[in-house]
């Protein structure tokens, strides 16, 4: 479609501009708080087509704080383009979403799609368009391999993974580490040591998630991650391996130094099963002198719970470290994100479609996303001064210096009747596991009866 | 009767005309949707394949189905028996009182709410966390106000210290102790707020003719002090029981002061120390309702709150028709209110409470809203319904309509009987 020529042209004009951006951003770090409406004509990462009278539709599972700071990125980007544009929340259930509107003739034009499982359906289905070469180069520029082969389906590139969770974070009471004198443990067995002392100085230590057994399985996955490594990771996530596996025994073992002792638990094991991801988290950080429990392990998106729901002021009340390193592996690196991918069931992208797609690419849209706060990027050439604090700060440079050596969670990776469903597969196997921490093989047998059934094999 | 054979003879096409709107509507939402699922339960997950009974056997096999089926027999026998039992007996008492009609009022008042929003007050009402659940909130009211609440609830021994936690929930010191010689007896747990207001413990005085120690929490606030040493900084447990045990026999016993330090008597010597259970007795936190043992009770509870409301106002209703000569017989025969009511009132009513029970039990085999809302996902399985059953096997991630057509055309088995008795019944009242 495009002239080559005219595309290196291009290329050079936007090697010079990212200078000139870097520099620009060396000057004016800091002064993210301003409007970003005109004040960011000089420093385009991005060259934009001009899209006047055009309209795109824009469907994502976000609400409230979090679609209003989506919101903000759409903004800049119908005052680059002119184009207009509208937002439609998609619920939970997106591949539903897409279809009924796909039957019904009146498809959005992006979607933002949060497991790499649904993406590839969609590709197979043929909803999506591949990315042109406006967004590759984006691409190129701004994500690692592994972050650009998530949005891929069959070695064809069809999304931009724009937002990213890291899901390898425990956020912790300061007031309780600071009665128990303890610092954050690097390894599992500082961890669980750290976990005694808490406990003897009278905070419980954990509030642990279990009536959501999506919590249980982010769990289990950082531990076999770091004991067991990223290549019997992804071997587990295709089942080439059954979940009658010593190293699942061997992950579940580790668990259960934790899981297997009520004390260590708010409420024990029971109360644990009965808690809601939200209730573990205010019920860590609403009483700021005795906190019910000291931490609570979850993605960066406990900020938002945090910010929501109690007073406690993150990075003073509410710290964070990393997940603690299994049986000296290396730091655990799990993550999740939602990927843009252009829909068009004749399978041909529009121009307006590819701009907003390389916009979302590019550290432009990173930078104005990241200023609210709540949103943590995949792109390792934005400017980390956007961030309005240490926390979502040293959250995001966890994430990119992990490089390619972050995993992307394994349960979202399964068919969702093992990885993603209400009372069966993973989700029952944990909490079976949780309310009875000693039969290990009874948990593993279960969960490789439901995987066989999952896979179809 | 007759003029009606007449026009049939005569017009039968006028007679298709008038019944034809009904039919059709009839069978467009009735007969069709019924006939389609009886077929769709023959066929597999993606109803292409004919599997001939295989998802009614799967139904059998399946555990969580079966669990499902038993929890529906559960339902069927104890939910409309005991909402058309409260609602008798509303019924008589308010045919007593001043206020009936305030009071029927109230007691019908939940049939206002939807299912939906019933069980959204029942999932709060069964909250496990007193502060919040009102159900957990009276019991620990109750249970605190007989036996009431312990000084030091979270005190426990380190798992490697020297005290044990015995089976009655006190605190056994193995090693007998001597006279004169300051014995430790270190806890921990005990969240530092708890003790702000508590003294610095003290080492205890050495007498020969005592046994003396020091009951306290052996953990510096920040972390710096040393195990099972009284560190400058920490804090005593006062209030606390300590028994001298001897052969099972308790010989003497102190409870520790302000600064932590007991003293017991000479006969003490050579005894093991005991710290007595009722200072650290967990709160007690109520019932775990949402758990997997009370879940079905509980949200059968829920149930009975919105329904028996109903039953009260049709057996009020068939109440008042039963002849007030009758009963002023009996009564003048010498019967006891008790005796009325068993021997008049309850036969006569009769009737009115078979269609209630009927009403409520083919009501109750399609119950779904308040089980997915008041269950916690945790243990849904175990309060798992035929119907909602259904719904998850038609709709979920991986749905499997012909298994969920399976389930409906069994629901459709198990309600015909009652229908079958409904019609008869109203056969026969008709004839009468």
């Amino acid at each position: 479609m495009r002239g080559s020529g005219r595309d290196s042209r291009r290329r050079a004009f936007r090697a010079a501009a990212a200078v000139t951006v870097t520099a620009a951003l060396t000057l004016t770090a800091c002064g993210g708080d301003e409007d970003t409406g005109g004040q960011r004509s000089g420093e385009v990462t991005v060259e934009l087509p001009d899209l006047s009278g055009q309209h795109l539709e824009v469907a994502a599972v976000w609400t409230g704080a979090e679609q209003e700071n989506f919101l903000r990125v759409l903004d800049e980007f119908e005052a680059r383009t002119g184009a207009t544009t509208s937002y439609v929340p998609s619920g939970d259930n997106v591949s539903q979403f897409v279809g009924t509107k796909i039957a019904g003739g009146s498809p959005p034009d992006v979607v933002m799609v949060p497991q790499p499982g649904v993406l590839r359906e969609f590709a197979e289905n043929g909803w999506i368009a591949p990315v042109g070469d406006l967004v590759q180069e984006q691409l190129d520029r701004n994500y690692t391999q592994g972050w650009q082969d998530l949005g891929a389906a069959d070695g064809v590139q069809y999304g931009v993974y724009v937002k990213a969770a890291n899901k390898s974070l425990i956020w912790y009471s300061t007031a309780a580490f600071d009665y128990a004198g303890v610092q954050p443990p690097e390894t599992w067995d500082d961890f669980v040591d750290t976990a005694w002392t808490l406990w003897e100085s009278g905070t419980t230590p954990m509030s642990v998630g279990g009536a959501d057994g999506w919590t249980l399985t982010d769990w289990f996955e950082n531990i076999y991650l770091s004991e067991s490594g990223g290549e019997m990771y992804d071997r587990l996530a295709a089942h080439e391996i059954p979940w009658t596996d010593q190293s699942v025994t061997d992950a579940l073992t580790t668990l259960g130094q934790l899981f297997g002792e009520d004390r260590l638990m708010e409420g024990g094991a029971d109360g644990a099963l009965q808690t809601l991801f939200p209730d573990s988290v205010t019920q860590t950080f609403l009483d700021l002198d005795s906190p019910d429990a000291a931490m609570v392990f979850e993605a960066d998106f406990v900020g938002a719970n945090i910010t929501d729901s109690t007073d406690a002021v993150i990075g003073e009340d509410a710290q964070v470290f990393p997940f603690p390193s299994v049986d000296g592996g290396p730091l655990p690196v799990v993550s999740a994100g939602d990927a843009a991918v252009a829909i068009a069931p004749d399978g041909e992208a529009s121009e307006a479609q590819e701009a907003l797609l390389a916009f979302l690419a590019s550290s432009d849209a990173a930078e104005i996303w990241a200023e609210p706060g709540g949103f943590i990027s995949p792109n390792k050439s934005m400017n980390m001064d956007a961030y309005p604090n240490d926390v979502q700060r040293g959250i995001a440079e966890a994430l990119i210096e992990a490089g390619d050596d972050f995993r992307f969670d394994l349960s979202d990776q399964t068919p969702a009747a093992f990885g993603g469903t209400t009372g069966q597969g993973m989700w029952q196997g944990l909490q079976n596991f949780l309310r009875n921490p000693e039969d290990i093989q009874g948990a593993q047998e279960y969960l490789e009866s439901q995987a066989a059934d999952a896979y179809g094999d | 009767m007759e003029s009606g054979k007449a026009v049939i003879r005569a017009r039968p096409w006028a007679v298709a005309c008038f019944l034809l709107p009904a039919l059709v509507l009839l069978g467009a939402l009735v007969i069709y949707p019924i006939g389609y699922s009886i077929q769709r339960s023959l066929f597999d997950a993606s109803g292409d394949t004919f599997v001939g009974l295989d998802n009614f056997q799967e139904i059998f096999s399946n555990d969580s189905i079966r669990h499902a089926l038993r929890n529906n027999l559960i339902w069927i026998v104890v939910a409309p028996t005991v909402a058309t039992g409260l609602g008798l007996i509303f019924a008589v008492l308010t045919e007593r009182i001043r206020w009936a009609t305030a009071f029927k009022l109230v007691v019908f008042m939940p049939m206002a709410i939807s299912m939906l929003a019933a069980g959204i007050i029942f999932r709060l009402v069964y909250e496990q966390d007193p502060d919040r659940g009102v159900a957990n909130a009276m019991l620990t009211t109750v249970h605190d106000t007989f036996s009431g609440t312990s000084t030091w609830p979270d005190a426990q021994p380190r798992p490697d210290g020297p005290l044990t936690v015995q089976d009655d929930g006190s605190y056994l010191l193995e090693q007998p102790v001597t006279a004169g010689t300051p014995v430790l007896l270190p806890l921990v747990a005990v969240p530092q707020p708890e003790l702000s207001d508590a003294e610095p413990a003290a080492t205890a005085a050495t007498d020969p003719g005592q046994v003396t120690g020091t009951v306290w929490m052996d953990f510096t606030r920040g972390g710096a002090g040393a195990e099972g040493v009284i560190d400058p900084e920490e804090k005593a447990l006062s209030g606390i029981t300590v028994e001298a045990v001897r052969d099972g026999e308790v010989v003497a016993a102190a409870k520790t002061g302000d600064d932590g330090t007991f003293s017991l008597p000479a006969e003490a010597d050579g005894a093991q120390l005991r710290l007595a259970s009722d200072s650290f007795t967990a709160p007690y936190n109520g019932a775990e309702w949402l758990g997997p043992d009370l879940i079905t009770p509980a949200i059968i509870g829920a149930y009975v709150w919105m329904w028996s409301g109903f039953a009260m106002v049709l057996i009020a209703a068939g109440l008042a028709s039963v002849p007030r000569e009758t009963l002023e017989a009996a009564r003048v025969d010498g019967a006891n209110e008790w005796q009325v009511f068993r021997r008049i009132t309850v036969p006569l009513l009769g009737p009115v409470l078979g269609v209630v029970l009927v009403t409520l039990m083919i009501n109750v085999l399609k119950i779904f809203d308040l089980v997915y809302i008041i269950a916690p996902s945790s243990s849904q399985a175990d309060a798992n319904v035929l119907a909602l059953q259904l719904y998850l096997s038609s709709f979920g991630t991986g749905a499997d309509q012909g298994v969920g057509s399976a389930i409906a055309v069994l629901l459709l088995l198990l309600v015909v009987p009652v229908m079958i008795v409904n019609l008869r019944r109203l056969r026969r009242e008709n004839k009468r």
